[in-house]
C-alpha cells in the first residue's frame, strides 16, 4: 500500500462508519390502540376508515368502516358516539366529530349506491337467527361474509326490530335504515318476517341449522301499580312507538304524561309533541340523575316539551292524574314530601323500561336466565352449545351500538364454533394516551357543527332533527383526526434523523429502520405527532 | 417565512416534514425519497445532533434550489470534523475545508473562479458554527458582505464553542455555563450585555438576504433557503442548533428546544432584504423563558436552591423585547 505519510486508510465514504454500534436504546415502530376504537361498542377501526376519508376516498374509508359495521348512516344518526368523549382531540380543542363523519359515509353509500362484495366461499354451513333487529341484522351480515348460510326470523312485519319500532322518525328516518337492512339482503341472506320463533329448538330442528343466534331484544314495557280509575288511559311507551310505524296512530289525547326519565320516555314525548299533543314528562328524580342522554334531553325542552322533575304518579283518572313532589335524601335517593299535585292528563304513557320475552327458550336445556335476561358467556354462548345470544336480551348496556357489537362478536365465535375451533384473541395494542403524542404538529381546527331543523318544523313534523356534514366540512372534520398511536405517515421521523437512519419505503408503506446507523437519540420518538415509535432497550 | 396552510385543512398543515395529502410541488425536501442527503450517515456528530440537523435540512435545501450545481466551503468546528475525518467524508457535494476563519474568504474565491469560468449555474454557499463565523471568521464575513460577493453563508449556531470542549463563543447567551463561564461566584455562567446577534450585523451590511431559522421549524427553513437562493450577491442565514453536549440536555430534545427557543421570544424567527425586515414567524403557544432554560443543564445553576429570579427575569426581559421588536406575538407578522 503505497500510502502518504501518517495516512493508514483508503479514501471514502463515511458510510463505511457505522454509527448504530453507539446505541443502547433502539426506536422501533409500533401501532397503538387509538381511544375512540377501543371505546366502540362495535369494534369500529375509526382511525382506519377517517385515515381513507382524509384522503377524499370516501368508498375505500366506507369499505373500511364497514368492515366492522354494516350501518354507517344508521350509526350516524343514533349511535351515543361514546368515541367522541374518549377522542384525544378533546384535550387539544374539541373532539373529532366521528359520528358526523360516520353518518356523511353511510349516507354517500347509499346516494352512490356502494353495495357488499358478493359472498364467493361457501362453508356449507347454516344458522339461524331469531330477532332482525340491530344485533341479529350484524350477525347476519357477518356469518354471511364468512361463508355460512343465513336465515333470520323475525316475529314482525318490517326489519330493523327496536331500530324502527324504538327509534322515532325524526331520529332516524326510515328509509336510511331500509337502505342499510336491504344490502344486507343482497348478500345473500334469507329474511322471514311475521315468523315468530316459538322454540328455538324446534324451529333450529325444522330448518337443519347448525347453530343459532337469538337477538330479540326487548320489547315488553314494564308496567307499574298505578292506582287508577277504569277511564284512565294508561299505555306503555314501546307500544306507542310501535304503533307509530303502522295504519293506526296511537289515540293519547292532548295532555299526554310520560312517565320515565330515559330515552324512551323522551322519545315518546317528543313524538307526541309532534302529533300536536302537549306532552308532559314526569321523572321521580333530577335532570342530572335521569337515565336519558342530555342532549336528548335539550331537544325535548327546546321543542316544548314539558318535565316534571322529582315527581312521581301516585293515582290516575280518566282526565287528570295526581303527583306528589319528591325530595332528594342525602344518599340522593327521592323521598316522597306529602305535597301533591294535579295534572290534567287524557293519558298516561309508562316509560320504565323495557322486559324480553323469553318464551322461545322455555324447552332449552343448560341455558341460564337471571333477572329476565339471558346469561351468555365471553363469547356469546348461552349455557346450551350452539345457542349464542346477545342485543337487549344479554346482561350488558341497552343501546344499537352495543347491540351491533355483540352480532359482530356473537358471529365470530359462530364461526369459530361451527369450525370446531378454539378462539385465540390477540392481545390488544396498549391504549394511544394523550400523553404519548406530539400536538405541536397538528394545525388548530375546531370541531365543525351540524345544522339542526329549525324549532317550528321540530315540534309538528317527523322531518329529521339533525342534519348532515356536505362533502367539505366532512373532509375537513376527518381531517381533524389526530391519528392516535397509528403512522400517517407525515414523513417526521425521515426528517428529524440527524443521522439519515429512517427509510422511507413509499406511499402506504410507512418507513423502516437502519439499525447501521441509527444512535439511538430517540429524536424520531419525540418528534413523531402520533406516538407511534417507541424507544426499547438494545439486547446487547 | 413559510407559507402557511391557506385554504384546506391538511391535518397538519405544514408543521409536520411530509404530508401525504399535500400536493407534490408543496412538499418539502426533507420528506422527498431522493433527497440529496448531502450530510450523509456514518458521520461522528453526537446522538441528536441539531447541528448535523439542521446542515443537511439546508444544504438538502440549496441543492434542490440550484439544480444540484453547488459547492460548500466549511469553517473549521464541529460540522467539519465530524463530517470529515480524513480520509471518510459524509459530504456528498463537492466540498471544502481550509481554517477556521476563512471559509467565508474561500467562498468568495470560489465565486469569483466561477464567474471567471463563466459557470453562472454553479452556486456556493459557505458554512461553520457560530465560533467560526461570529469571532475567528467575522472580518472575513463583513468582508464578503459589504462586497457583495455572491455567497450564501450559513451560520449553524449552538452558541459555544463545541467541538474543542464547550467554551463561550460571542454568541453563547447570558447566564449559560461553558467551560469558560463557570457558574460559580456572584454572577454565575456568561455575563450579559456582551457577545453579538449577527444577524443583525450582517442586516446593517444591507445585503440583499438575512433570515434566522431553526432547526424545529422545517418548511420555514426550506423557504427561506429558497428565498435566499433566488438572490445573487451576500446572503446570510442564522439557524438555531440546539447541542446535547453543550447544553446540557436530552439528545431527543433537540427538536424541542430548538422550537420553546423561538416559542419564548429568546430567537426570533424572521427575515430580511436589504437590510429591512420582510416578515417575522409568529409565536403559536407563547410560553415564559423558564420552559426553555429548565430542560438545559447549561442553566441548571438557576434552578438550585435558591432561584435566580433576578436572572431569570433578566433572560425574560431579553425575550420580550424580542416579541417587541420583530412583533413575534401580533397577528400579522411585521
Amino acid at each position: 500500500m503505497d500510502k502518504p505519510f501518517a495516512i493508514t486508510l483508503n479514501p471514502g465514504s463515511s458510510l463505511a462508519n457505522h454509527t448504530g454500534s453507539w446505541r443502547t436504546m433502539r426506536p422501533i415502530y409500533l401501532d397503538r390502540l387509538p381511544p375512540c376504537n377501543n371505546q366502540c361498542p362495535a369494534g369500529e377501526d375509526i382511525q382506519g376508515w377517517l385515515f381513507h376519508a382524509e384522503s377524499g376516498n370516501y368508498e375505500k374509508a366506507w369499505r373500511h368502516l364497514t368492515r366492522e359495521n354494516p350501518f354507517p348512516a344508521i350509526m350516524g344518526r343514533v349511535c351515543y358516539h361514546t368515541c367522541e368523549s374518549a377522542c384525544n382531540r378533546g384535550k387539544l380543542d374539541e373532539a373529532v366529530g366521528i359520528n358526523s363523519v360516520e353518518r356523511f359515509l353511510g349516507d354517500e353509500a347509499i346516494k352512490r349506491g356502494w353495495k357488499f362484495a358478493p359472498q364467493e366461499t361457501e362453508s356449507g354451513k347454516k344458522v339461524l337467527i331469531v330477532g332482525a333487529g340491530p344485533s341479529g341484522m350484524s350477525a347476519a351480515y357477518h356469518l354471511r361474509r364468512m361463508g355460512h348460510a343465513v336465515t333470520v326470523m323475525d316475529a314482525g312485519p318490517y326489519l330493523g326490530g327496536m331500530m324502527r319500532f324504538g327509534i322515532p322518525k325524526y331520529r332516524l328516518p326510515r328509509e336510511v335504515l331500509d337502505a342499510e337492512m336491504q344490502r344486507i339482503i343482497d348478500i345473500g341472506v334469507t329474511v322471514q318476517l311475521n315468523s315468530k320463533v316459538d322454540s328455538v329448538l324446534d324451529s333450529m330442528q325444522a330448518g337443519g341449522f347448525d347453530a343459532a343466534f337469538l337477538a330479540v331484544g326487548a320489547h315488553i314495557g314494564k308496567r307499574a301499580a298505578i292506582p287508577s280509575g277504569d277511564a284512565a288511559k294508561i299505555v306503555d311507551a314501546i307500544s306507542v312507538l310501535r304503533s307509530m310505524e303502522g295504519e293506526d296512530k296511537p289515540m293519547l289525547g292532548r295532555r299526554v304524561v310520560v312517565y320515565g326519565g330515559g330515552n324512551t320516555a323522551i322519545d315518546v314525548a317528543r313524538t307526541a309533541k309532534r302529533m300536536g299533543a302537549e306532552p308532559i314528562i314526569v321523572y321521580r328524580r333530577t335532570r342530572d340523575k335521569a337515565p336519558a342522554h342530555d342532549f336528548e334531553i335539550e331537544e325535548a325542552l327546546q321543542e316544548g316539551v314539558m318535565v316534571k322533575w322529582l315527581s312521581t304518579i301516585k293515582q290516575a283518572g280518566d282526565s287528570s292524574i295526581t303527583i306528589e313532589k319528591m325530595a332528594l335524601d342525602d344518599d340522593g335517593f327521592p323521598q316522597p314530601t306529602g305535597e301533591f299535585e294535579t295534572l290534567e292528563a287524557d293519558s298516561v304513557v309508562l316509560a320504565l323500561g323495557q322486559d324480553v320475552d323469553l318464551g322461545l327458550l322455555n324447552d332449552v336445556p343448560g341455558l341460564g336466565v337471571k333477572d329476565g335476561v339471558v346469561e351468555v358467556g365471553l363469547n356469546m354462548m348461552t349455557g346450551h352449545p350452539g345457542i349464542f345470544a346477545g342485543g337487549d336480551m344479554v346482561p350488558d348496556r341497552r343501546n344499537v351500538t352495543v347491540a351491533i357489537g355483540h352480532g359482530k362478536k356473537a358471529a365470530k365465535n359462530i364461526d369459530v364454533w361451527l369450525r370446531g375451533e378454539s378462539v385465540h384473541p390477540e392481545p390488544k395494542h396498549d391504549l394511544a394516551l394523550f400523553e404519548r403524542l406530539n400536538t405541536w404538529y397538528y394545525s388548530d381546527a375546531p370541531k365543525t357543527v351540524r345544522p339542526t331543523l329549525d324549532i317550528i318544523r321540530r315540534q309538528s313534523t317527523f322531518e329529521e332533527v339533525q342534519g348532515g356534514l356536505n362533502e367539505t366540512n366532512a373532509l375537513f372534520e376527518a381531517r381533524r383526526c389526530l391519528s392516535c398511536g397509528n403512522c400517517f405517515e407525515c414523513d417526521n421521523c425521515y426528517g428529524v434523523c440527524p443521522d439519515n437512519a429512517v427509510i422511507k419505503l413509499g406511499p402506504g408503506k410507512r418507513f423502516k429502520f437502519n439499525y447501521d446507523y441509527c444512535k439511538g437519540c430517540g429524536m424520531c420518538v419525540s418528534e413523531c405527532p402520533c406516538g407511534a415509535i417507541k424507544m426499547v432497550p438494545e439486547e446487547n | 417565512m413559510s407559507e402557511l396552510q391557506t385554504v384546506s385543512f391538511y391535518q397538519t398543515g405544514t408543521f409536520t416534514v411530509g404530508n401525504r395529502l399535500l400536493k407534490q410541488e408543496e412538499r418539502s425536501v426533507q420528506a422527498n425519497m431522493q433527497r440529496t442527503n448531502s450530510l450523509n450517515s456514518g458521520h461522528r456528530a453526537c446522538q441528536g445532533c441539531g447541528e448535523a440537523l439542521g446542515a443537511r435540512y439546508a444544504i438538502d435545501a440549496a441543492m434542490n434550489a440550484s439544480n444540484r450545481q453547488l459547492i460548500a466551503a466549511n469553517a473549521t468546528g464541529c460540522l467539519e470534523v465530524f463530517s470529515t475525518p480524513y480520509p471518510e467524508t459524509s459530504w456528498q457535494i463537492p466540498w471544502i475545508h481550509s481554517l477556521f476563519g476563512n471559509a467565508a474568504a474561500v467562498a468568495t474565491g470560489l465565486a469569483a473562479a466561477m464567474k471567471v469560468k463563466g459557470k453562472s449555474d454553479v452556486r456556493v454557499v459557505a458554512q461553520g458554527g457560530d465560533g467560526g463565523t461570529t469571532d475567528i471568521g467575522f472580518g472575513c464575513l463583513s468582508g464578503m458582505f459589504e462586497r457583495n460577493d455572491d455567497v450564501l453563508y450559513i451560520c449553524y449556531d449552538n452558541e459555544a464553542y463545541m467541538n474543542t470542549g464547550v467554551q463561550r463563543s460571542s454568541a453563547t447567551p447570558g447566564a449559560a455555563r461553558t467551560a469558560t463561564t463557570m457558574p460559580v461566584g456572584e454572577r454565575p455562567g456568561n455575563s450579559f450585555g456582551q457577545g453579538k446577534f449577527l444577524p443583525a450585523i450582517a442586516m446593517a451590511h444591507e445585503i440583499p438576504y438575512v433570515a434566522t431559522a431553526t432547526v424545529a421549524d422545517l418548511r420555514d427553513l426550506e423557504a427561506k433557503v429558497v428565498r435566499a437562493m433566488s438572490f445573487r450577491g451576500a446572503r446570510y442565514i442564522h439557524i438555531l442548533v440546539p447541542c446535547p453536549l453543550g447544553w446540557g440536555s436530552a439528545s431527543n430534545d433537540t427538536i424541542r428546544l430548538a422550537r420553546l427557543a423561538k416559542e419564548t421570544g429568546l430567537f426570533p424567527v424572521f427575515e430580511a432584504e436589504y437590510g429591512e425586515i420582510k416578515s417575522a414567524l409568529a409565536i403559536r403557544r407563547p410560553l415564559p423563558v423558564e420552559d426553555y432554560l429548565r430542560p438545559q443543564k447549561r442553566f441548571a445553576h438557576l434552578f438550585g436552591k435558591n432561584l435566580a429570579v433576578d436572572t431569570i427575569a433578566r433572560i425574560q426581559a431579553k425575550a420580550d423585547k424580542n416579541i417587541r421588536k420583530y412583533g413575534l406575538l401580533a397577528k400579522e407578522a411585521v
